[in-house]
């Protein structure tokens, strides 16, 4: 970061350490944004964590624990102390661990935190972009509740878990856990650990390479799972009034470090590493998101060697190799058309062939017929020629007779007279 | 206290996008609440958490300076940051004499309390100096876009790592005391650039001006910048009284007119930055003899965040906007297209693609209309012909059947005439015999 810079000494004061100042003002003035996401199954207390944890009471009804699948609810709050303005919005899933099948339980939950990570980076690519006043809605802390058994990991969380932690900071805490006895607590929280460990789950750290915070922070680290018990209701300690639960036996208090890590969770979670959290989130989880995406497009960076990326150079490739493909498309399209007319047409031809074929044979039968015909009347003509020619002759040699005949007859007749 | 009331919407807040996303969860969002705490949470420390990180982080600031050489730019900046920036060593634009309006940049580390500072100066040797000066602007655009093109292109890099900001965050434009007015030169370059970098007008050297001859040049200024449509450095708006009211007050002393020193002279028991005349010490940092002091504190003890914060969001915006829409509307009429900025160049080249798919479709469906249209009509023609054809087919064989009949019709005629005639014949010639036998009988009578 400094290369090719040289550190010079100041004369006095200049005034640039207000630096940070004016960043926090800045910030101040636009406000934070924060989102958790608790996961757990039905009836381990998460909704009343959110309460604990924020001091206030954020939403309704229990949920009952006949979902049919996993659904998420999310709602958002503006909260704000002194003057401070924080956006935070809670994310809860309704029905984990509730049916018969889990195979499909971490779904939706992983296809949710995708969704928010695709919602910045469509915001991210667009041309006319509005970073500056986007709602950031990605996920920037996970917490995991685990069923206080006692035992160990059940193999939903660790498939749930193995799913999100390349996604998500989880921090995994143990719901619930004043129905475990101190002895007990220790050991479920080695195995827990050890677990996570051989299944190479990664879950969130808490930061160390800031010297201000990294002592607090590696001790905090060897906590986690953290313990938590959860309550907003107050029972009467002493002369103050604290958040706990009541049992027959004890009272339970919700911010009494002996009891329960819930003062260590809030610690961490919100007062100490909410920025890194935030920071972890985009420069990490997003970022692993956004590269994945653009390579499953089709992007990629340049070799090192090679001339230097260009966004435009990329763009216009990318362009191109689209446009040739739908190019191709068309007049492959195209192509196949004038083939069947260049079909269908050679086949009318050999129809309209064939037909032609067919009248012209008719034709020379008729051609036939006529001639018979003709040759019939011709015969014809030459008997009644002949006929006419014999009648002809024969009325003429009757005539001579009757002549004769007749004047035969006048004789005769004028001797009978006589 | 108010009720939440989640109302249930299968809503995503994801566009489909093709193949590339595949909504299959059911999300519910609720309303935003405002909330009341009771009792401390904690997030009040969100601030000092940002504090913290930003120091470890440190900060870095590019401040470009233009000006015609001679015009003390370089004791500004000694002056600004209270260190030898410019020495022999690293001698400052004046003394590097140059041909022609050359950009370079020098980088410092500095440090105070705590709190690190990269801090790169941009000069620009030759500007102004030549004879004739135009497009002496032009090397500076080009570095102001390539900074922006080298931070679009590592932020467009699929492995993204940190991004080195190199971008000029502020210009300070020093204007030469004339006392008349703005010169050509300076308002060319400033409507030029001032879109693409914040601009602080500096009026170089002012002590060569009594106060009343500054006022006057700088109301004169102020009103040439007007009347061009400059847009220099504005200060952002606040809701806290106390800063507006001095934004206002430094607002009317626009532009700011400066003097700089790198000697250090006693005035008073007072060691100050000053030059020294015979008549006098002008001290640079004396509100009353020049306005260093307002610029030194709201260019850096005030008002650099927001000089970095307006070139990310506004100027860097601008060219990434104007460079993408280039690219993905490369060849297209970009009239049409304007509306449609708000899209990313990658969902630009998918609905291209569902438009195409759509006017294949369409063309497919015409093609195949026109197809079939022109097959009927030479099918039709065929069976015409064919009809046709049988047609005179039939005609002819009714004829000749026709005829045949006629022709049957007179021989029978004839056979029946001829019958007749022979019959009549064979009667004739039976009484010609008769008649003939009866005479010789009566011959023979007569005899005797």
């Amino acid at each position: 970061d400094g290369e090719g810079a040289r550190a010079v000494p100041l004369a006095g004061h200049v005034g640039f350490d207000s630096m940070p100042d004016q960043l926090v003002n800045k910030s101040v003035n636009h406000g934070f944004c924060f989102n958790i996401l608790c996961v757990g199954e039905t009836g381990l207390g998460k909704s009343t964590l959110m309460d604990t944890l924020f001091n206030t009471k954020f939403e309704g009804e229990p949920t009952q624990h006949n979902q049919p699948g996993v659904t998420l609810k999310s709602n958002t709050y503006e909260l704000q102390e002194s003057n401070v303005r924080l956006k935070l919005t809670v994310v809860n899933t309704v029905g984990f661990g509730d049916q018969i099948n889990k195979e499909d339980s971490y779904k939706s939950i992983v296809e949710f935190i995708d969704a928010q990570f695709e919602a910045y980076l469509q915001e991210e690519l667009k041309i006319k972009r509005t970073l500056h006043s986007y709602h950031d809605t990605r996920i920037h802390a996970c917490l995991y509740f685990i069923a206080p058994t006692g035992h160990s990991l059940k193999s939903l969380d660790l498939v749930t878990m193995k799913k999100l932690d390349s996604k998500v900071n989880i921090i995994p805490i143990i719901a619930k856990s004043d129905a475990i006895s101190k002895s007990e607590l220790a050991k479920f929280k080695i195995k827990i650990t050890s677990e996570l460990v051989s299944n190479g789950v990664q879950i969130y750290q808490f930061p160390t390479d800031d010297e201000s915070v990294a002592e607090i922070n590696s001790t905090m680290n060897s906590h986690l799972p953290f313990a938590v018990v959860g309550s907003t209701e107050e029972v009467k300690i002493g002369n103050k009034m604290v958040k706990a639960r009541q049992y027959p036996w004890g009272t339970v208090q919700v911010e009494n470090e002996n009891h329960c890590d819930f003062v260590k969770l809030r610690e961490m979670l919100i007062r100490v590493n909410m920025e890194d959290l935030r920071e972890q989130t985009h420069t990490r989880h997003y970022e692993l998101y956004r590269r994945c995406k653009l390579e499953e497009m089709g992007f990629k960076d340049t070799d090192p060697d090679s001339k230097p990326f260009s966004l435009q150079e990329t763009y216009e490739a990318k362009r191109n190799e689209f446009m040739g493909e739908l190019q191709k498309k068309e007049e492959e399209m195209r192509q196949m058309f004038v083939q069947r007319v260049k079909e269908k047409e050679a086949e009318l031809k050999e129809a309209e062939k064939e037909l032609h074929e067919k009248f012209d044979r008719l034709k020379k039968l008729h051609q036939d017929e006529k001639k018979k015909v003709e040759e019939k009347k011709k015969s014809l003509d030459d008997e009644l020629n002949m006929f006419k020619q014999k009648k002809t002759a024969a009325e003429l040699l009757q005539n001579q007779a009757q002549q004769a005949g007749g004047s035969t007859t006048l004789k005769r007749d004028k001797e009978r007279k006589k | 206290m108010l009720q939440s009331s989640a109302t249930i919407c299968s809503h995503s807040p994801v566009q489909s996008y093709g193949h590339w996303w595949k909504v299959s969860a059911l999300f519910i969002f609720g309303p935003q609440l405002q909330k009341n705490l009771e009792g401390y949470v904690g997030f009040a420390n969100l601030p000092n958490q940002v504090y913290r990180k930003s120091v470890k982080r440190g900060f870095e600031f590019t401040l470009m300076v233009v000006g015609e050489s001679g015009l003390g730019k370089s004791t500004l900046i000694n002056s600004l940051f209270l260190t030898d920036l410019y020495s022999p060593e690293y001698p400052g634009p004046s003394h590097r004499i140059k041909k022609t309006v050359q950009v370079e940049q020098s980088k410092v580390l500095v440090k105070e309390g705590g709190v690190q500072l990269l801090l790169t100066i941009v000069d620009t040797p030759g500007f102004g100096d030549a004879v004739d000066n135009s497009n002496c602007w032009q090397p500076v655009i080009d570095y102001i876009d390539s900074k922006f093109e080298d931070y679009l292109n590592a932020e467009s890099r699929v492995n993204r790592r940190q991004m080195p900001d190199s971008r000029v965050q502020c210009c300070l434009y020093f204007i030469a005391p004339s006392g008349h007015g703005l010169k050509p030169l300076d308002i060319e370059f400033m409507k030029r650039l001032h879109e693409k970098v914040n601009i602080i007008p500096l009026i170089a050297k002012a002590d060569t001006m009594t106060p009343e001859e500054c006022q006057q040049f700088k109301r004169q200024i102020m009103k040439e910048i007007q009347e061009h449509k400059i847009k220099i450095y504005e200060f952002p708006e606040t809701d806290d009284e106390e800063e507006m009211k001095m934004i206002r007050k430094i607002k009317d002393r626009l532009p700011l007119a400066v003097v700089g020193s790198n000697t250090i002279i006693e005035v008073n028991g007072k060691r100050v930055r000053g030059r020294q005349y015979p008549w006098g010490v002008a001290e640079v940092e004396n509100g009353e003899h020049c306005d260093f002091t307002i610029l030194r504190n709201m260019l850096i003890r005030t008002h650099m965040q927001d000089l970095k914060d307006v070139t990310n969001n506004v100027h860097y915006e601008n060219y990434r906007s104007r460079k993408l829409a280039a690219v993905t509307y490369n060849g297209v009429d970009n009239n049409k297209n304007k509306g449609q900025l708000t899209k990313s160049p990658l969902a630009q080249m998918e609905e291209e693609r569902r438009e195409h798919v759509s006017k294949m479709k369409k063309m497919e469906q015409e093609m195949e209309q026109v197809f079939e249209m022109k097959v009927k009509e030479k099918l039709q023609k065929l069976r015409d012909s064919e009809a046709e054809l049988q047609r005179r087919h039939e005609q002819m064989k009714k004829n000749l059947e026709a005829q045949h009949r006629e022709l049957e019709e007179k021989r029978r005629q004839h056979e029946e005439e001829k019958a007749n005639w022979e019959a009549q014949q064979r009667i004739l010639e039976q009484q010609k015999l008769d008649a003939s036998r009866t005479l010789e009988k009566n011959k023979k009578k007569k005899i005797f």
